[in-house]
């Protein structure tokens, strides 16, 4: 990929992503933060890459390992604690007359 | 080209459009649910779809598998069980850690690369893209090393680890925080004209940097800090993205940028702030020393529970206004019972949310959807703000700058201008809190003033617990 190209994919990224929220309810701000917050754990896959194209060199190895670390517990806590908020917003209010 | 190409752009392909569906779902209630799934099983196809790629050309040593298998077991360990565990009080910091780490993921990629290039495939040396790949290793360790540091010391503000140090409020920390800009500028410079180790330094410095500028800013200000720093998490992500060039990564990182910025947008209206004076302005209690905001307060009535309960008891339409205090006292719970009860005496009552009530966006409504409120009984303030002359109590629990009138009255004071919730049109409006103590802002509120505001000392968990004792008594809520 050339680095013009690069560079449009990230000028469209940035509208798609204001294009997509838009107006957003208060009720989902947090979610909506911590699942976006979830989303930025995507570094993994530089960090796998990293790991992959080491070939051998250890340091390298553990940093990109540290990093893949990082990067899960981002994505896998992110998404996990975004489920637990949205489980409570679903919950059928139990005492609606 | 060739299959496994083939395959991983079909992958990537996919894997954008269902992170895209996935974001645009997050801001709708009813898929809200669904689409964080959605999100979650796009990020897991993207692994499948790099995992193969490799495996279908140069193939994964064992060495490697070993290292990835370790780093995601216990990364993915510590996230799951800490978003299993965590408290929903805890949530503002819980985001900000999480959030920390992923800019910490982008600075030890662009780390990795900057001290061991990787084999590129490309053996002819070309200037400008050398170029290229120092300024996004740049960007990258800066971004992701504000990132990190700022989100932890916002974690450890929010947790009351550490308190806002005196010396941030005055000048000097404009000074320092230059200094770290400037010499984050020459470690830049540094490292392009070839000196690799100036990497160390651009490293410190942008980490010193996150610091000092979270530091200075006040509680109140938090909501509008962590939706920011959940956007700088995202143009890490994209930066990182430009050094091991996938355009998955930047088209992830820089939705994820987006989102973040048009939140910390919707906060920053809430406090009729600018961006700007948010970061730079330090907290609002350094300006209000020297304005009208600070005085005494010269009519302050309190009351006993027993009277807040009869009021509530005679009334017919009650909103509840809650705050940060609601939180730190936990008593989202109590709060509950005692709502019940007057809904099952025929009463009606709504939440009155502002938008920067608590440390986080959304805040407020985190913690009522956990104590079990419907979410159709929380209003918005443009919502909520004419209801007020009709309604005939207000409870204000652990909120005080959004419901200051002076933000309307008074031009001289610091809060003049930001958006609040008009609760002095009410008949009557009780304020629990436990002291006179001023707000988060330190300033005055004219609202505990007014001869129509009661003050019911006391930890908003005890006093609510004290309520629904004195409802009891009155026989509110029994059938």
């Amino acid at each position: 990929m050339s680095f013009i190209s690069l560079l449009w994919v990230l000028l469209l990224g940035s509208l798609l992503g204001l294009e997509l929220i838009g107006k957003v309810p208060p009720t989902l701000h947090t979610p909506l933060m911590s699942g976006a917050n979830a989303i930025s754990g995507i570094t993994m896959l530089a960090a796998l890459t990293l790991i992959v194209k080491a070939e051998g060199n250890v340091p390298l190895l553990i940093i990109g390992s540290v990093s893949l670390g990082f990067a899960l517990f981002n994505v896998v806590g992110g998404f996990f604690v975004t489920d637990r908020m949205l489980a409570m917003f679903s919950r059928k209010p139990s005492n609606k007359k | 080209m060739n299959l496994p190409v083939i395959i991983k752009f079909v992958i990537d392909l996919l894997a954008v459009l269902l992170l895209a569906l996935g974001i645009k779902g997050l801001s709708k209630v009813k898929s809200a649910r669904d689409a964080n799934r959605l999100a979650a099983f796009a990020m897991s196809l993207s692994v499948v779809g790099l995992l193969s790629y490799y495996l279908g050309t140069s193939g994964i040593a064992i060495q490697s598998w070993i290292w990835i298998i370790i780093g995601s077991i216990i990364g993915s360990l510590f996230g799951a069980v800490l978003a299993k565990k965590v408290p929903m009080t805890s949530m503002p910091e819980t985001v900000a850690l999480f959030n920390g780490c992923g800019g910490m993921s982008s600075l030890l990629v662009a780390l990795g690369v900057a001290i061991f290039p990787i084999s590129s495939g490309q053996e002819n040396f070309d200037f400008f893209k050398s170029l290229i790949n120092e300024v996004s290793i740049s960007v990258s360790i800066f971004v992701g090393a504000i990132t990190f540091t700022g989100s932890i010391v916002a974690m450890a503000k929010l947790q009351g680890w550490l308190s806002t140090p005196g010396w941030t409020q005055s000048k000097v920390r404009h000074f320092v925080n230059i200094v770290f800009a400037i010499a984050s500028l020459i470690a830049f410079f540094d490292l392009i004209n070839g000196n690799t180790s100036s990497i160390w330094l651009l490293v410190i410095v942008s980490s010193l940097l996150g610091i000092g500028v979270t530091l200075p800013i006040g509680g109140a200000d938090m909501p509008v800090v962590i939706s920011l720093l959940n956007s700088y998490s995202g143009i890490a992500a994209a930066a990182a993205g430009f050094v091991v060039d996938s355009q998955l990564l930047i088209v992830a990182g820089a939705m994820v940028g987006a989102a973040g910025l048009i939140l910390t947008q919707v906060m920053c209206k809430g406090m009729n702030r600018s961006l700007v004076s948010v970061l730079f302005g330090g907290s609002l209690s350094a300006q209000s020393t020297a304005s009208s905001g600070s005085g005494e307060y010269t009519n302050i009535t309190s009351c006993s529970v027993e009277e807040c309960a009869l009021t509530l008891e005679a009334a017919n339409k009650v909103i509840i206004v809650p705050g940060y205090g609601l939180a730190v006292a936990q008593a989202q719970h109590t709060l509950r019972e005692v709502t019940k009860k007057l809904e099952q005496n025929g009463i009606e009552v709504v939440y009155a949310i502002h938008p920067v009530a608590g440390r986080m966006p959304g805040h407020m409504n985190v913690l009522l959807a956990e104590a079990d409120v419907p979410y159709e009984q929380l209003k918005e303030m443009d919502v909520v703000n004419p209801d007020f002359p009709a309604t005939d109590v207000v409870l204000v629990l652990g909120a005080n700058d959004v419901v200051n009138p002076q933000a309307k009255n008074d031009s001289s004071s610091p809060l003049y201008g930001m958006p609040v919730l008009d609760v002095q049109e009410a008949r009557t409006v009780f304020v629990i809190k436990r002291g006179m103590s001023a707000g988060y802002s330190g300033i005055k509120n004219d609202l505990f003033d007014l001869p129509n505001t009661s003050m019911v000392f006391g930890d908003a968990k005890k006093v609510l617990n004290d309520l629904i004792g004195e409802l009891k008594d009155l026989g509110v809520g029994e059938k």
